[in-house]
């Protein structure tokens, strides 16, 4: 067996004591991470990739720390949205809609202990299924020309906008602007400067960690400042974490459903882990005899969602890893994680470097595990950490936004670039633009172009040739189906909203 | 009023001085049937396409902050250029200091919480990056360190 073999050579990578000992401090931060209100996954990895990347870890050490953190966030995700109803980032929202309410029933720690499980059982899955899928995806990838390769940012472009936000417009507004963005610099083919305006730091381009950690850290810092930076008061009593199996034992079919559904939420391209907890949420709903009870603390109202977003998290992999095609903000930042330790995603990825495929796949095996243990039985550990007051977090993250990018380029410069960026994200937030589209033209913008410019040498100019294969013809099609459908499914889509607090511990 | 116009509008006037500025790339003898300025007018054209939407069928406007609060967040936005700026010649830890500080009664307006948790994050932190991950952190002032 292939897949065996691989994994065994992944794990005799990653189960160093060094790496371990990474995979461990990775989760515990991924965590603590995911668990405070206004910082998930995306912001949090963000954040940490210039640190690691300071800190002069190889590659393979900078992957465990940065994935362990990817899916700590992920399952931290679910203590602050069970106990305080402020889901830490949005995949977690739908895990507020029976979570709260279980907690202010007196079942908090049922509640932790079951999305905790149903996080394990959907991460568990979905890495298996990376590990049989990806391999075969590779397979077909082979055949991707720079026709194909368009075609497929463009579909990435296009659900992403159509899905992930509420106006096409805006979306596709801001996938634009961050292809502009990426224009910035010197042109690679012609080795002429494009939009430099004469400033030296321009010429190698905006550097696409300064807008991520700008659109996404520094952005939510000034989120904060507005919103009076609300203090995590704890308004539900936790009592002694018990395991409850009975309880846990029926929510099995909802945890493996969830799993299913969030897990093919991912693989698309531009769907992620929010459209994941949605659909698993809502086919739970769906096909329980007792409807009436969701939204009032069901735990498969928990089970599900849980296990659907952190299936999803997997499966977004699979494009990433497969097509260098991230699929959300998340897998946007991971890629950009790639980049930065000179790893470009793609099928020979799987034939070059497996040793970095499954490594990452073996890291993400440890890091559930140890995510299980850490999760259940010591979650009353993070719960203290939620009550971190506002006024010393917030600076807190501001600082490491500053530090990570100062330490990484060095220059005032970047640094005030990334002010800019945190200002336009605010801006944007305003108006409800998406900002992930903007990150992820900036992070495809030269790949993008590259592959148009050499599907039209092939081609000799003649832009047919963009719609000549039948993969091309499929992947115009999807997007375009991506970009138009969600504006009639947009009625049936629509998010419950959260459980109302009663008391100060929300506006 | 709307303020999706507003943005609109002027995403229509970054565009057209975006294509402006693309008619002037050079191109060397070297190149392929596209060049280096298509792709570029290609993303100006989608983004005046978006923009010109967006003045016509504007969405509600969001709650947009009082005068005081916009205030308050150009302080905040002129603090953190400030820090950009000084990090470099000051070093790490006394920017750190008054940053953090001032940012942390901007939330809580109380004098010496805010004035603990500054001194707090800039040692703290300092000693998180360069001491124990090993960061290339300058801690004091150039002048001071000779």
């Amino acid at each position: 067996m292939d897949i065996i073999s691989n994994l065994a050579m992944g794990f005799s990578i990653a189960l160093s004591p060094w790496t371990l000992m990474l995979a461990i401090i990775g989760c515990f931060v991924g965590t603590i991470i995911g668990a405070l209100p206004g910082l998930g996954p995306s912001n949090g990895v963000a954040l940490l990739i210039p640190i690691s990347f300071s800190m002069g870890l190889d590659a393979i050490s900078a992957l465990v720390l940065l994935t362990s953190v990817y899916y700590g966030a992920m399952y931290g995700g679910r203590i602050s949205s069970i106990l305080l109803n402020i889901p830490g980032d949005e995949p977690a929202m739908m895990t507020c809609l029976d979570g709260y309410p279980m907690a202010k029933r007196g079942f908090a720690s049922d509640a932790l202990v079951i999305s905790g499980v149903a996080s394990f059982v959907g991460a568990f899955l979905a890495t298996i299924g990376l590990m049989l899928l990806a391999p075969l995806l590779a397979r077909v990838a082979f055949q991707f020309g720079p026709a194909e390769y368009f075609a497929l940012y463009m579909l990435a472009f296009c659900t992403l906008g159509g899905i992930g936000s509420n106006n096409q417009a805006k979306a596709a507004l801001a996938a634009a602007l961050g292809l502009a963005i990426a224009m910035v610099g010197m042109d690679k083919t012609t080795g002429m400067p494009r939009f430099t305006f004469g400033e030296l730091h321009l010429m190698d381009g905006v550097d696409f960690l300064v807008a991520i950690v700008g659109l996404f850290a520094v952005a939510e810092v000034f989120h904060f400042i507005e919103t009076h930076g609300r203090d995590s008061a704890i308004g539900v009593k936790l009592g002694k974490i018990t395991v409850n199996w009975a309880k846990m034992w029926s929510t099995r079919w909802a945890m493996l459903r969830g799993s299913g559904i969030g897990f093919l939420a991912g693989i698309l391209p531009g769907a992620g882990a929010s459209l994941g907890s949605f659909l698993a949420y809502m086919t739970e709903k769906s096909v329980s005899r007792d409807k009436a009870t969701f939204g009032t603390g069901n735990p498969r109202g928990v089970a599900a969602p849980e296990a659907g977003n952190n299936a999803a998290a997997g499966g977004a992999l699979i494009p990433m890893l497969t097509l260098g095609v991230p699929g959300s903000g998340t897998t946007a930042v991971l890629l950009a994680l790639l980049l930065t330790l000179n790893i470009t995603p793609g099928p020979l990825l799987f034939t070059e470097r497996p040793e970095v495929v499954w490594g990452l796949i073996a890291a993400l095996l440890i890091a559930n595990v140890v995510l299980l243990l850490m999760n259940v039985p010591m979650v009353k550990v993070f719960v203290h950490i939620l009550s971190v007051p506002s006024w010393i977090l917030l600076p807190g993250v501001t600082m490491v936004a500053f530090v990570g990018i100062f330490s990484l380029t060095g220059s005032s410069f970047d640094m005030l670039l990334m002010v800019g960026f945190g200002v336009m994200g605010w801006v944007f937030r305003k108006l409800d633009i998406p900002t992930v589209p903007v990150i992820l033209g900036i992070l495809l913008g030269n790949s993008m172009e590259d592959n148009l410019r050499r599907a039209m040498v092939l081609s000799d100019g003649d832009w047919t040739y963009l719609f000549s294969s039948p993969i091309s013809i499929g992947l115009w099609l999807a997007a375009l189906l991506g970009f138009v459908a969600p504006i009639f499914l947009r009625a049936v889509l629509k998010k419950p909203a959260l459980p109302a607090t009663d008391d100060m511990s929300s506006d | 009023m709307a303020k999706d116009r507003i943005f609109g509008l002027f995403m229509i006037v970054l565009a057209l001085g975006y294509i402006l500025s693309a008619t002037n790339i050079q191109t060397s003898f070297m190149s392929d049937p596209v060049g280096p300025r298509v792709f570029p007018y290609m993303v100006a054209a989608v983004v005046i396409l978006c923009a010109l939407v967006m003045v016509l069928k504007p969405d509600p406007d969001a709650e947009w902050p009082t005068l005081t609060m916009a205030l308050k967040l150009a302080a905040a936005t002129a603090i953190l250029i400030g820090y950009a700026m000084t990090i470099r010649p000051l070093g790490f830890i006394l920017p750190t200091i008054v940053v953090a500080g001032l940012l942390s009664y901007m939330i809580n307006p109380r004098p010496v919480p805010a004035a603990l948790s500054g001194i707090g994050l800039g040692i703290g932190l300092f000693v998180l990056f360069k001491v124990i991950l090993g960061l290339g952190l300058q801690g004091l002032p150039r002048a001071l360190m000779g």
